[in-house]
């Protein structure tokens, strides 16, 4: 099943046959206090730069959110929203808890887009489905409910359905909903990830719909997160994950080099270019742990 | 001789190992040492390495939830004894503690309620994503002393303001100190709200909580 992304003039393809998406993340003022205080002060030139940077670094597309409290974000998602537009030809991924917020940047934002997120929570599913089926855009859909998150994959799979069945009635193409197992920490609950593993195989099983991670949760309260970040996406990509909302200057390789794995890179040719562009970045000094 | 079961509490503790604290804390109910010194001098001792090792960075998660499981089995082994000799383990203030409506992230919340409990509060956790009014109406059930609250996202951080808003219009502002945390939380949004007390992380909770209720 393909879900099919726009920009201004680009396609991004996201399916099980094609190279793992990468949605980068760090257009989010939330732990960025730099980013915080431009958009409060009216500045936009910093959430372009952050655009230009992981496009650089091989975002396919890029995450927008503009949650800073206090400030006008249905005000503020439309000017970053049109800054990231003119500065990179990426799909954006409009990122809001505040269906106003959404409804702007959706406006705002060329081509196809994509909503991050709707739930299976009932508040959510009225006020985000019809948003994204009046812009025909794409959806993310959290695998949690009105009583939480669910501790087992089945449960998962079970919201997964209510939120893909409830599209449907909507008139959201299936292949227009993009399901997010969740994925909480290893630190506080050493099965955690492996119930997301077993969820993304269920629901790829289940419904052969597109899979979305956040892949940096997993790690919280343990030392070198990174490799801990990297081993679990390694391990998500092979049990059916499809894009990820992360960072393409920490994860980028990894994401890569598990495409070359899986039989996914003829030649190892995007992994080479991968390598060649980073490694060029890098020798301009812009080496991942500065960011 | 106590001293050194002293030192073996907390370092069953340090380890995160219930099975050892369990046995200690037999052990010392079986030689007449007073559970509440147990705790005190014993089993807090551990609560406080593991913590404070913690904030710099030198022990993580996982160490610290387990020193907060083998804490609550001590104490649990404790509790018969301490009932038993009529003296209840000083309660240095009651907490009704939340991650705010709309918000599911429970580990920081649980983090900190568990730091509270090790170290001497009441403490009444009402999980995550939890209406304004039931926080409101638990504070007032069990008379709390602290109500705390934990937002890790910054569209739902409104909600810690939601809640003090509501307790000013319900003439209720003084009965309760305020406390908030989560990623989003600053100094200026402390002050912004008007709440009582701030952390960065749950061992400054526990410093922080105890100066709100007066024993720091």
């Amino acid at each position: 099943m393909h879900t099919i992304l726009r920009s201004g003039k680009k396609e991004v393809t996201i399916g099980i046959d094609k190279p793992f998406v990468i949605i980068g993340e760090k257009i989010n003022p939330t732990g960025n206090k730099k980013l915080a205080a431009a958009l409060q002060e009216g500045r936009f030139d910093f959430a372009r730069q952050l655009a230009e940077r992981q496009v650089a670094w091989g975002a396919d597309a890029l995450d927008i959110n503009v949650g800073v409290p206090g400030l006008d974000e249905v005000a503020a998602v439309v000017k970053v929203v049109t800054a990231a537009a003119e500065s990179v030809d990426v799909p954006l991924c409009l990122d809001s808890a505040n269906p106003d917020v959404l409804r702007a940047g959706l406006k705002a934002a060329p081509g196809k887009p994509l909503v991050n997120s709707v739930s299976g929570e009932e508040k959510r599913l009225e006020a985000i489905l019809p948003l994204v089926k009046e812009r025909g855009a794409a959806v993310i859909g959290l695998t949690m409910d009105d009583n939480g998150i669910p501790k087992t994959p089945e449960e998962r799979v079970a919201v997964a359905e209510k939120i893909l069945q409830r599209a449907a009635k909507m008139g959201i193409p299936i292949e227009d909903v993009i399901i997010d197992p969740l994925v909480l920490t290893v630190g506080s609950d050493s099965k955690a990830a492996l119930v997301t593993l077993q969820t993304i195989e269920l629901i790829r099983k289940e419904f052969d719909v597109n899979i979305n991670l956040g892949a940096s949760n997993v790690s919280f309260g343990l030392p070198d997160r990174l490799t801990v970040n990297q081993t679990f996406l390694a391990m998500a990509i092979q049990a059916g994950a499809t894009c990820s909302i992360t960072d393409p200057i920490k994860l980028g390789t990894t994401i890569r080099a598990s495409d070359l794995l899986l039989g996914r890179d003829n030649y190892a040719a995007r992994f080479i270019k991968y390598f060649r562009n980073t490694e060029a970045l890098r020798e301009q000094g812009a080496e991942p742990a500065k960011v | 001789m106590s001293e050194q079961l002293f030192q073996k509490m907390a370092q069953s503790i340090i380890d995160g190992d219930s099975d050892a604290a369990v046995a200690l804390a037999r052990e010392s109910i079986a030689t007449g040492i007073h559970p509440l010194d147990a705790i005190t001098k014993g089993f807090v001792m551990g609560v406080n390495t593991v913590g404070d090792a913690f904030g710099r960075g030198e022990a993580f998660l996982p160490e610290l939830v387990m020193a907060g499981e083998a804490m609550k089995a001590a104490v649990a082994t404790l509790d018969p004894e301490l009932k038993r000799r009529g003296s209840e383990r000083k309660i240095l203030g009651k907490v009704v503690i939340a991650t705010v409506e709309g918000d599911i992230h429970e580990i920081g919340k649980s983090l900190v309620a568990t730091m509270f409990g090790a170290s001497g509060f009441d403490v009444y956790d009402l999980g995550v994503d939890v209406a304004p009014d039931k926080i409101i109406g638990k504070a007032i059930e069990v008379n709390a002393d602290i109500i705390a609250m934990s937002a890790l996202l910054t569209t739902t951080m409104v909600k810690q303001k939601e809640v003090i808003e509501e307790l000013e219009k319900e003439g209720l502002r003084g009965k309760f100190k305020v406390m908030v945390g989560g990623a989003p939380v600053t100094r200026d949004w402390v002050k912004a709200i008007g709440a009582d007390g701030y952390s960065e992380d749950a061992i400054g909770a526990v410093t922080a909580a105890k100066q709100l209720v007066g024993v720091a």
